[in-house]
C-alpha cells in the first residue's frame, strides 16, 4: 500500500521543541546539584572558581555564540534556497565547534597537569567542598562537550544532505531542527559559563 | 467470520513489503511495534515473575532454604529491575500505548514512525545490556532497584552495566513519550476534539509527559553512579563532601512520577473498560480526564516520602507528607467515578471486566496503604518493611498488572480475529485474585509486625504468615499459567470475532477485525463522543 508521504512540519518542531526540553532536564539534575552544594560551600567553591581558566571560558563562550549565529544564518540562506551561502554558514559552525573542543582539551590538559581530575590526590587531599566543585565541573562540561559533539555529527550530516539536495529550500526542516539543537548547547554553555568560571 | 478475513490483503498481519522476521523487527507500522513492545515486555514479566516466586520459595521458612544471602540480594535487585524497568514502565505505553491510541485518535500511525521503531530497538539493545550484566563482570548487582549509594558506588557486583542499560531502557521511554504527545496534538481526526478524546487516550498523554519530564532526571542521575564508579567523582561520598541523601533526591525526583508512568495508563485500561461492561456512558468524563493531568502534575511534588527516615528536615517531611495527601484526591475522583458508572448499569462479568473490577479493589487497596506510608509518623514504624512490599505489588500488580491482564483480554481479540474462551478466563482470574490477596495481604501483616524487607532469613515468629504467603504466590502462579494457555490458545486458534465483540464505541471498534494496515480506509469524520453507545461501531 502507498503511504501518502506527508510531512508535518509543526509536528517535528513540536517533538523537537519536547526532546530540548529534556535535554535541558538533563543538566537540571546537574545545576541542582550545583546549587545544593554550593549552599553548602560556600567558600570552596568561591576558593576553587577562581583558579579556573577565564581566558579559555571567555574564549570558548565567544566561539559558541558565533557558531549559533552562523547556525541561525545558515536556516535564512537556505530559505532564500542559497546553498552555496548555507554550506558555507554550515562550515564554519562546524569549524567553531571543532575549536571549542580544541580549546576544551588544552584546558583540561592544564588542570589534569595540575592535578586537579575526579579523585586524583590532590584533590583527594584538600577539602572537601574543592573535591565536590571540580567534579560537577568535569561531568556538566563534560557531557556538554559530548553535546558539542553530538550536535556537531547532525549538522554535518546535515550539511552533507544540503549538499545532495535532500534538504532544500522547500523542505529543510531538518536543518531547522539541527540548529534548535546547537542553540541549545549554547545555552547550556551560556548558564555554565558564569557558574562555574565568572560568579565565584 | 472465518480465517479469511485473517488473510484479507489488507490486514496489518499481511500487507507489507517485507517478509519474514525483518517485517516486524524493522516494520514502522505501530500495531507491529506494540505487539513487538507486548511480546518482550511481557517475556520480562514472566522472567520477573519466575525470579519472583523464587525470593517467595527462599521464605518459605525461616534459614536458608534455596539460597544464601548474596543469591538473595541479586535475586531481589534483578526481580526489581526488570519488573519496574523493562516490564511495567515500558509495557501499557509501549504494548498498549502503540496499539490503541492511534486508532482511537482517528490516525493512521504515530506522528514519528521511525522514531518509534528506534524507540523499540533502544529497548532491547537496554535489555540486553541489562541481562549482559548478569552473567560478566562480578555478577548481577546487588543494590536493590533504587541503586543507591554508597553501596552501589562500592559493591564488587556489576552495577555499572546494569545502570547503562537502563539509561538506554530510560532513553527509550522519553522518545517513546515525546513521539505520543506530538501524536495527540496533531494527528486526531477530523470531529476528534480534545473532550471526545477516550479516556485511555487522556491517561496516555498525561503519562507521556511524566516520561519526558521525569526520565531525563533518572538519566542524570544515572551517569552520575557511573562517574562514583568509575571516575571516582566522590559527588555522593561524605569523606569527600559529597552527600548519599543527595543521591536519593535525584532518584526519587524520577521515581516517584514513574509510579505514575505505571498506573496512569492502566487506570485508562479500567476508564475503557468499565463503561462498555457496564453498558452505560462513564460518569463524569471530564473529573476522570482532568484527575490523570492533576496526578501528572501533583505527583512530580512528593518524591520526598521515600525519605522520611533519611534524614531530612522535620518541615521538609511535613510538606512532602502534605503534599503525598493531595495526590490521593484525584486518585480517589478516578475510583468515585468508575463506582458510579457501575451504578444502575446492567453488567456483563466477562473477563476483561473482572479484571477490571478487581483492579478497583486492589489499587484502593494499595493507594490507602500508600497513605499509611505517606504519613510521617506511621511510616517511621512500616519504613522498608513487609508492608512496603505488599503495599507496592498491590499498587503495582494488583493495580497495573490486572490492568494489563484486562488490556490483553480486551484488545487482544481486535488484533488476532480470535477470542480465548470465557469460562477458563473467569477461571482464572479467581485463582489469581485469591493467590494474589494472600500473597501480598500477609506480606503486609508480616510487615506491621515488623518483618523486614530484602531479608533472606527471618524471626521464628514471622514463620506462619510467610509459609501462607509463599502458598498465595503458587496459586496466583497457577492462575497466571491457565490464563495464558487459554488466553493465546484462544488468540491463535480461538472462536473468530467480529469488528465490534464487545460493543464498544471508541474508534477501534468501527474498523475491520483485525485492523487494516492503515487503520481506517479513510479518514475517519468523527461524530461522537466516545462513550455514547447508540452509535457504537461507527465512527
Ligand atoms: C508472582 C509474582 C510476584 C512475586 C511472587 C513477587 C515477590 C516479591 C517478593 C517476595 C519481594 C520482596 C523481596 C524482599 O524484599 O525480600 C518482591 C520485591 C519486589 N517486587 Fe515483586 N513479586 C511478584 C511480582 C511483581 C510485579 C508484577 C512487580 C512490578 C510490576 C514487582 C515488583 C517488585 C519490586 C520493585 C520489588 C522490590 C525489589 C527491591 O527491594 O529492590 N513484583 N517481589
Ligand atoms: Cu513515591
Amino acid at each position: 500500500m502507498n503511504h501518502v508521504a506527508h510531512k508535518d512540519y509543526a509536528g517535528a518542531k513540536l517533538g523537537m521543541w519536547l526532546f530540548l526540553f529534556t535535554e535541558l532536564l538533563l543538566f537540571g539534575g546537574l545545576f541542582l546539584l550545583y546549587s545544593a552544594y554550593l549552599s553548602r560551600y560556600p567558600h570552596e567553591f568561591a576558593a576553587a572558581g577562581r583558579d579556573m581558566h577565564v581566558g579559555f571560558g571567555t574564549l570558548n563562550t565567544v566561539i559558541l555564540i558565533t557558531s549559533s549565529l552562523l547556525a541561525a544564518m545558515a536556516v535564512t540562506a537556505i530559505q532564500r534556497n542559497e546553498r552555496r551561502n548555507v554550506l558555507f554558514f554550515l562550515g564554519g559552525t562546524l569549524l567553531c565547534a571543532i575549536t571549542f573542543l580544541f580549546n576544551k582539551y588544552l584546558e583540561w590538559s592544564a588542570e589534569i597537569g595540575n592535578g586537579i581530575y575526579p579523585g586524583s590526590p590532590r584533590l583527594i587531599k584538600g577539602p572537601p567542598g574543592e573535591s565536590v566543585f571540580y567534579s560537577l565541573y568535569y561531568l556538566t562540561v563534560g557531557l556538554h562537550g559530548l553535546h558539542v559533539l553530538i550536535g556537531g555529527t547532525l549538522l554535518a550530516v546535515v550539511a552533507v544532505r544540503v549538499k545532495r539536495g535532500t534538504v532544500h529550500a522547500g523542505d529543510f526542516v531538518l536543518l531547522e531542527n539541527g540548529a534548535l539543537y546547537w542553540h541549545l548547547v549554547d545555552l547550556v554553555w551560556i548558564f555554565i559559563f558564569p557558574l562555574y568560571y565568572l560568579i565565584l | 467470520m472465518t480465517t479469511d478475513q485473517l488473510t484479507t490483503p489488507s490486514s496489518f498481519w499481511n500487507d507489507t513489503g517485507k517478509t519474514g522476521i525483518a517485517s516486524w523487527i524493522f516494520s514502522t507500522d505501530h500495531k507491529r511495534i506494540g505487539l513487538l513492545y507486548f511480546y518482550s515486555t511481557f517475556g520480562f514479566f514472566l522472567v520477573g515473575v519466575l525470579l519472583g516466586l523464587l525470593l517467595r520459595l527462599e521464605l518459605i521458612a525461616p534459614g536458608r532454604t534455596i539460597m544464601g544471602p548474596e543469591t538473595y540480594n541479586a535475586t531481589f535487585t534483578v526481580h526489581g529491575v526488570v519488573m519496574i524497568f523493562l516490564f511495567i514502565i515500558p509495557g501499557m505505553p509501549g504494548a498498549f500505548g502503540n496499539l490503541i491510541m492511534p486508532i482511537q485518535i482517528g490516525a493512521r500511525d504515530v506522528a514519528f514512525p521511525r522514531l518509534n521503531l528506534f524507540s523499540w530497538w533502544l529497548y532491547v539493545i537496554g535489555a540486553v545490556i541489562v541481562l549482559t550484566s548478569l552473567f560478566t563482570g562480578g555478577g548481577p548487582p546487588d543494590t536493590g532497584w533504587t541503586f543507591y549509594v554508597p553501596f552501589s558506588a562500592r559493591t564488587g557486583t556489576n552495577v555499572s552495566l546494569a545502570v547503562l542499560g537502563v539509561f538506554t531502557v530510560g532513553f527509550s521511554s522519553i522518545l517513546t513519550g515525546l513521539n505520543f504527545v506530538t501524536t495527540i496534538h496533531r494527528l486526531r481526526a477530523e470531529g476528534m476534539t480534545w473532550g471526545r478524546l477516550p479516556l485511555f487516550v487522556w491517561s496516555i498523554y498525561a503519562t507521556a509527559w511524566v516520561q519526558i519530564l521525569a526520565t531525563p532526571i533518572l538519566g542524570i542521575t544515572l551517569v552520575l553512579i557511573m562517574a562514583e564508579r568509575i571516575l571516582g567523582a566522590g559527588l555522593f561520598d561524605p569523606g569527600r563532601g559529597g552527600d548519599p541523601i543527595m543521591y536519593q533526591h535525584l532518584f526519587w525526583i524520577y521515581s516517584h512520577p514513574a509510579v505514575y508512568i505505571m498506573i496512569l495508563p492502566a487506570m485508562g485500561v479500567i476508564s475503557d473498560v468499565i463503561p462498555v461492561f457496564a453498558r452505560k456512558p462513564v460518569f463524569g468524563y471530564k473529573m476522570i480526564a482532568f484527575s490523570s493531568i492533576a496526578i501528572a502534575a501533583a505527583g512530580s511534588l512528593v518524591w520526598g516520602h521515600h525519605m522520611f527516615t533519611s534524614g531530612m528536615s522535620d518541615t521538609a517531611i511535613l510538606v512532602f507528607s502534605f503534599l503525598t495527601f493531595i495526590v490521593a484526591i484525584p486518585s480517589a475522583i478516578k475510583v468515585f467515578n468508575w463506582v458510579s458508572t457501575l451504578y444502575k448499569g446492567s453488567i456483563s462479568l466477562e473477563a476483561p471486566m473482572l479484571f477490571a473490577l478487581s483492579f478497583i479493589l486492589l489499587f484502593s487497596i494499595g493507594g490507602l496503604t500508600g497513605l499509611i506510608l505517606g504519613a510521617a509518623a506511621t511510616n517511621i514504624h512500616v519504613h522498608d518493611t513487609d508492608f512496603v512490599v505488599g503495599h507496592f505489588h498491590y499498587v503495582m500488580f494488583g493495580g497495573t498488572g490486572f490492568a494489563f491482564f484486562s488490556a490483553m483480554h480486551y484488545w487482544l481479540p481486535k488484533f488476532y480475529g480470535r477470542k480465548y474462551a470465557e469460562k477458563p478466563a473467569i477461571v482464572a482470574w479467581a485463582l489469581m485474585f485469591t493467590g494474589f490477596n494472600i500473597l501480598y495481604f500477609s506480606m503486609m501483616v508480616l510487615g506491621l509486625k515488623g518483618m523486614p524487607r530484602r531479608y533472606y532469613d527471618y524471626l521464628p515468629e514471622f514463620a506462619p504468615l510467610n509459609l501462607v504467603a509463599t502458598i498465595g504466590s503458587w496459586i496466583l502462579a497457577a492462575g497466571l499459567i491457565v490464563m495464558l494457555v487459554n488466553l493465546f490458545r484462544g488468540l491463535f486458534w480461538g472462536e473468530p470475532v467480529g469488528s465490534n465483540p464487545w460493543g464498544g464505541a471508541t474508534l477501534e471498534w468501527s474498523i475491520p477485525t483485525p485492523p487494516p494496515t492503515e487503520n481506517f480506509e479513510e479518514e475517519p469524520v468523527v461524530t461522537h463522543g466516545p462513550y455514547d453507545y447508540t452509535k457504537a461501531g461507527v465512527p
